[in-house]
């Protein structure tokens, strides 16, 4: 009885395997674009705290203070409505007609928002793990800023930071599930859909949740290879 | 100097003020009165899941996170598949399967829907209480696996050494300083739970997000409901962490 049921996994219509695969890719994709965008927010947010005049360290404690004290439910929902209503009075400012903003660039922007507090978070800790004689002795090299930061700082940190980033992965793909509630049709909404055309919500949600575990698995076997590769020349702590 | 009266500060206090001014004048706050009963019974039932769901969790995590450390080869590996399992798939989905699935699965069976526990299964809470502790479980149960896997050997020898036996040990020893030594990452785990809750508006469970979107639907007001709840979110968050720091302070942590 279960057997005849898996034919609903199928990739062919009237099999909904090809619906969860097409939600897992605008999953991953969002999962993604958000990381990336998360981690450039994240780049600025530890330089701005680390380095930055008063104003602008109080301003960024303000955000990933707020940013990490809100659930990413509210959180999702707030910029989801708020981004693309911001947008569109820019347009009219422009004379422009509004638009419609697709949910794909508004998942990334939202998810990329929440990431990029707490990957500001990382940063920072990363830089600051640096001993401070290696940036020192950049300089006293006469490196300019972006030099340093090329050639020291960001592979110098990079060890310290791996944990920290690829936790933020992990919990990145996570919380694309969380663009269901707003309609966007990723690999949770996609599931849902399934179980409710037929019926076999139980089926579906066991095959959508093997999916999610396969990326964290493969994500695991990843990381764990990075891992090795960036603490090459460092001593072992364990 | 007090730390809030550095110059920027003070200006960048006075713009926030205004900004709050500017958002109670010019937004539309009128429906708060009409939805104060609401909205504190929302913010109770959040508070009541949060407390439930982390000690029922607690108290699952430490089997969980004991029986990989020591337990036979198919319960330490039953217990580490579930850990990777709850915390390699978004709670959403578990939540939903739970809901739904177990809430689809259960029907087919004329025995449960005889017995006494039917009328309790057929309200959405008791599938957010299960959902939200087991996830809570799952991420706690790998933190109380490092916990006892790092209480000092010589201790544990120690405590043989006396003629204590194992649960005696278990009891007097290993479990006291496992969990000592994860109490520093607790507070991090119960935010998080904290924010994990509103997921369970979407399977009708009346709590503070879901009066929210209740206000939302009724008043046709899009962001003033949204903001007044960030901020009782960013006030639950800050009691947690003051009531924390309390009780760290207060427990002996010399060296764990």
């Amino acid at each position: 009885m279960f057997i005849d049921k898996l034919e609903l996994l199928a990739l062919t219509p009237p099999g909904w395997g090809s619906v969860l695969l097409h939600g897992l890719a605008n999953s991953l994709a969002v999962a993604g674009g958000g990381y990336c965008l998360g981690l450039l927010i994240g780049i600025f947010g530890a330089f701005g705290k680390l380095y930055g005049g008063p104003v602008i360290r109080d301003l960024l404690a303000c955000y990933t203070t707020i940013i990490r004290a809100v659930p990413e439910l509210v959180l999702i929902v707030l910029l989801f409505y708020a981004g693309s209503d911001i947008v569109n009075h820019v347009l009219q400012a422009f004379g422009a007609s509004p638009v419609d903003i697709n949910g794909m660039a508004a998942g990334i922007g939202v998810i990329g928002i929440v990431q990029g507090a707490y990957s500001t978070e990382v940063l920072r800790g990363a830089i600051k793990a640096i001993p401070p004689g290696q940036i020192e002795a950049g300089r006293s090299y006469g490196m300019d800023p972006l030099l340093l930061l090329r050639h020291i700082t960001l592979p110098a940190m990079l060890p310290y930071a791996i944990p920290g980033l690829s936790n933020l992965w992990l919990i990145a793909t996570k919380d694309t599930a969380l663009l269901a509630v707003v309609g966007f049709t990723e690999l949770t909404m996609a599931t849902r859909q399934a179980g409710a055309a037929t019926r076999e919500y139980f089926l579906f949600f066991i095959a959508g949740g093997l999916l999610y575990l396969a990326v964290t698995l493969l994500s695991n076997a990843g990381i764990r290879i990075l891992e090795r590769k960036a603490s090459v020349g460092l001593p072992d702590v364990g | 100097m007090n730390i809030w009266l550095k110059p920027h500060r003070i200006v960048l206090l006075l713009m926030a003020l205004a900004l709050v001014v500017y958002a109670g004048l010019s937004m539309q706050w009128d429906w708060v009165p009409r939805y104060s009963g609401l909205l504190l019974h929302g913010i109770w039932m959040t508070i009541a899941l949060l407390i439930t769901t982390c000690a029922l969790g607690f108290l699952l995590a430490v089997p969980l996170g004991l029986f990989q450390v020591t337990g036979p080869k198919p319960l330490a590996f039953a217990c580490r598949g579930f850990c990777t399992a709850i915390r390699g798939t978004p709670l959403l989905l578990q939540l939903w399967l739970i809901y739904f699935g177990l809430g689809s699965l259960f029907p087919q069976f004329p025995e449960i829907m005889d017995s006494f526990l039917w009328p309790y299964l057929r309200q959405a809470w008791p599938y957010a209480l299960l959902s939200l502790t087991l996830s809570f479980a799952g991420y706690e149960g790998e933190v109380m696996r490092g916990a006892f896997a790092g209480v000092p050997a010589g201790e544990l020898e120690a405590a043989h050494a006396y003629g204590m036996k194992r649960m005696t040990v278990l009891r007097r020893i290993w479990l006291p300083r496992a969990i000592l030594r994860a109490l520093p990452t607790l507070n991090g785990e119960v935010v998080l739970q904290l924010k994990s809750t509103p997921l369970v508006a979407t399977i009708t469970v009346v709590e503070s997000y879901a009066v929210t979107s209740t206000i939302r639907q009724e008043t046709f007001i899009i962001y003033e409901p949204l903001l007044l709840i960030s901020l009782i979110y960013m006030v639950l968050t800050a009691i947690s962490v003051v009531i924390f720091s309390y009780f760290e302070k207060k427990v002996p942590v010399h060296d764990v």
